[in-house]
């Protein structure tokens, strides 16, 4: 790390060999938080990815501008203009930018508004997992014993389950909602942040500062989560940013084999699975939900990718500087 | 070794005795309608019950559960709801498709990630390497029915279309019916599951060939004055391959079970295209049959992976 030579930081008056604590160059303690953050920032790929991320946001926040502007509602079906005189979806023209699908909507304000799903999905159901993930992990590792071995044994069934068949066959069960989708999401894939903390929690047990906590005569579920939690926060929020992706092509997967969102609320993974059908005659059915979640999906794990070697720089780099 | 693999399998049977618990206990405590859905809509309360007295739907349900483990310990998994097929033969039906698909997936990426991951971590930072990653990247981002979809309409219909009708839509052609079709019917789905797979298996051995590469052994090989596509090949990526292994089992066991999205895609009619049609008609004994089966997949996988890791590696046979 090279010292910040910013004149502007420096003041010319002083001797910047002698200088008093709180004067001259500008060495500060830096946290490793402040630390990766600001490697982060250097990371062109990553500051990009994070400017697709905000500019998909934007467009899930102004969905109702888009149906507005276009003057098309998400579920409104066209069944003069949008579909053509043999019934099939009409090309991307002056009306319809993306063309529409099989029951003559907008392509353009369904993708819009099917970002909403695709991002509260990803977000939400990440959440989850992670906060149950941290929890079991931290239990399991700090408090060892007989409750380790339970919880270890509840992880080893969470991952030797057909994870999309079973989640298909819950969702046919209580019928397919956001609630019914992010939950079986999170309940699925807690089981490897578990894993992941408990390894770490178990190093970190028998660590001086623990002991510290403990002869202060803290209790175990402060020491687990006000001492323990903040040391294995950043590998949890590491494989967080990697997770995303993975759920936004889950969720979009489930809604592929028609077990997402009801119909005909407008979702990426539903419209792709609908267009299947018309995928030799109407290419921008398929083409323009399936870029929109492709460019999602991409830029999330460029940005993960950016995240994991902020912190840190030794780890298996993937897209150069 | 041999108490390593015991203790092993007897945590594997505790696993799989607890799914079949939380399956059936899943399925059966919800509200379901099958012998309704069977007996027609004009149905009379009585046939309806005798209907169900005859799917044993009328017992209590830790009675058809212990019903169907001790069936399902003499392999017999019960009879599918519509027409009355055992589940093992609808299974065995479905399994060859699967295996069929998987295997010749797994062919094609193990060969393209590991091939990439080497020429990646030989020169990294290269344009190569860079490259490769934006490869790789791109396809770990994509979901596997995209690309099929992409791939159909490019190599079947649009190939089609200019008369050269090469590949099929969909379907599938067993290998008994000649080996030309089967490849035929096969190469585009080997394709969409291997490109997505393959990405992982790239930054997987990338990663641990990188830091294989800077071990000592690797420098002493070097320094005895051995080319470097023998250091690479034979003292590298030997041990970089570890991990690689590890994860291969664990796929393979976990697509076995049903490579749900590309056997759906291209209508090929294995387990996970099976599961998802059962699914959908509510038929309880295909569903459990084929979730049994995918978890004990990989749970054997499981198993087999750390015996394969001891034998490579004896220091894990410590722990």
């Amino acid at each position: 790390m090279t010292i910040d030579q910013d004149p502007r930081t420096v003041p010319d008056d002083v001797e910047p060999t002698s200088s008093p604590p709180g004067t001259g160059r500008r060495i500060e303690g830096r946290s490793p938080w402040a630390l990766a953050w600001q490697r982060l920032r250097r990371d062109r790929v990553a500051m990009a990815s994070l400017g697709v991320i905000v500019l998909v946001v934007l467009v899930a926040v102004f969905a109702p501008v888009v149906a507005a502007v276009t003057g098309h509602p998400p579920n409104e079906q066209f069944r003069e203009t949008g579909l053509s005189p043999q019934g099939l979806p009409v090309a991307p023209n002056g009306e319809f930018w993306f063309g529409t699908d099989d029951l003559g909507r907008d392509v353009l304000v369904r993708i819009a508004y099917g970002a909403r799903v695709s991002l509260l999905v990803g977000v939400v159901a990440t959440a989850l997992t992670v906060a149950i993930g941290v929890v079991v992990g931290i239990v399991a590792g700090f408090v060892g014993g007989v409750v380790d071995t339970v919880l270890a044994r509840l992880v080893d069934i969470v991952l030797s389950m057909p994870f999309l068949l079973v989640a298909l066959a819950l969702v046919s069960i209580t019928g397919p909602s956001l609630t019914v989708t992010i939950v079986v999401i999170g309940f699925f894939s807690w089981a490897a942040v578990a894993r992941i903390v408990r390894g770490q929690v178990i190093s970190l047990r028998e660590r001086e500062f623990v002991e510290a906590a403990r002869s202060l005569g803290a209790s175990d579920r402060r020491i687990m989560f006000v001492d323990v939690l903040p040391n294995v926060l950043a590998p949890v929020i590491v494989y967080t940013s990697l997770l995303v992706p993975i759920v936004i092509l889950t969720e979009a997967s489930l809604s592929f084999l028609g077990l997402g969102l009801a119909p005909p609320t407008p979702d990426w993974g539903g419209m792709i699975n609908e267009a299947t059908n018309y995928y030799t005659t109407s290419w921008w059915f398929v083409f323009f939900p399936g870029l929109a979640l492709l460019v999602t999906t991409l830029a999330f794990n460029l940005f993960g990718d950016g995240v994991r070697d902020a912190f840190d720089p030794r780890s298996d780099r993937l897209i150069g500087h | 070794m041999v108490r390593f693999l015991l203790r092993r399998v007897l945590q594997g049977v505790v696993v799989l005795w607890l799914i079949t618990m939380a399956v059936f206990a899943l399925f059966y405590i919800a509200p379901n309608d099958v012998a309704r859905t069977l007996a027609g809509r004009q149905a009379s309360p009585e046939t309806i019950a005798l209907i169900s007295h005859r799917l044993g739907l009328d017992q209590p349900i830790w009675k058809q559960y212990l019903d169907f483990v001790w069936r399902a310990l003499h392999g017999d998994l019960g009879y599918d709801y519509y027409h009355q097929v055992p589940v093992t033969t609808i299974m065995g039906a479905a399994l060859p498709v699967t295996a069929s698909l998987v295997l010749g997936a797994a062919v094609i990426w193990v060969g393209l990630g590991v091939t990439n991951g080497v020429l990646s971590a030989v020169r990294p930072r290269s344009v190569t390497d860079r490259s490769l990653t934006v490869f790789s990247l791109f396809f770990y981002s994509m979901p596997s029915f995209l690309l099929g979809l992409v791939l159909l309409y490019f190599l079947y219909y649009q190939l089609t279309l200019h008369g050269l009708a090469v590949l099929p839509a969909g379907g599938y052609s067993p290998l008994a019916g000649g080996l030309g079709t089967w490849l035929q019917h096969l190469l585009l789905p080997w394709f969409t599951l291997a490109l997505v797979q393959a990405a992982t298996y790239t930054r997987l051995t990338r990663g641990s060939m990188l830091d294989v590469l800077g071990e000592d052994y690797v420098r002493t090989a070097r320094s005895k004055g051995i080319s470097e596509r023998r250091v690479v090949v034979r003292h590298a990526l030997r041990s970089a391959l570890t991990p690689v292994v590890t994860q291969f089992g664990i796929d393979v066991a976990g697509l076995l079970g049903g490579a749900i999205v590309t056997e759906q895609v291209f209508s090929l009619p294995g387990l996970g295209k099976t599961a998802v049609d059962a699914i959908n008609q509510q038929d309880l004994p295909v569903i459990i049959g084929i979730v049994l089966f995918a978890s004990t997949a990989v749970v054997v996988a499981n198993i087999a992976v750390d015996a394969v890791y001891a034998v490579l590696d004896p220091r894990v046979r410590l722990h």
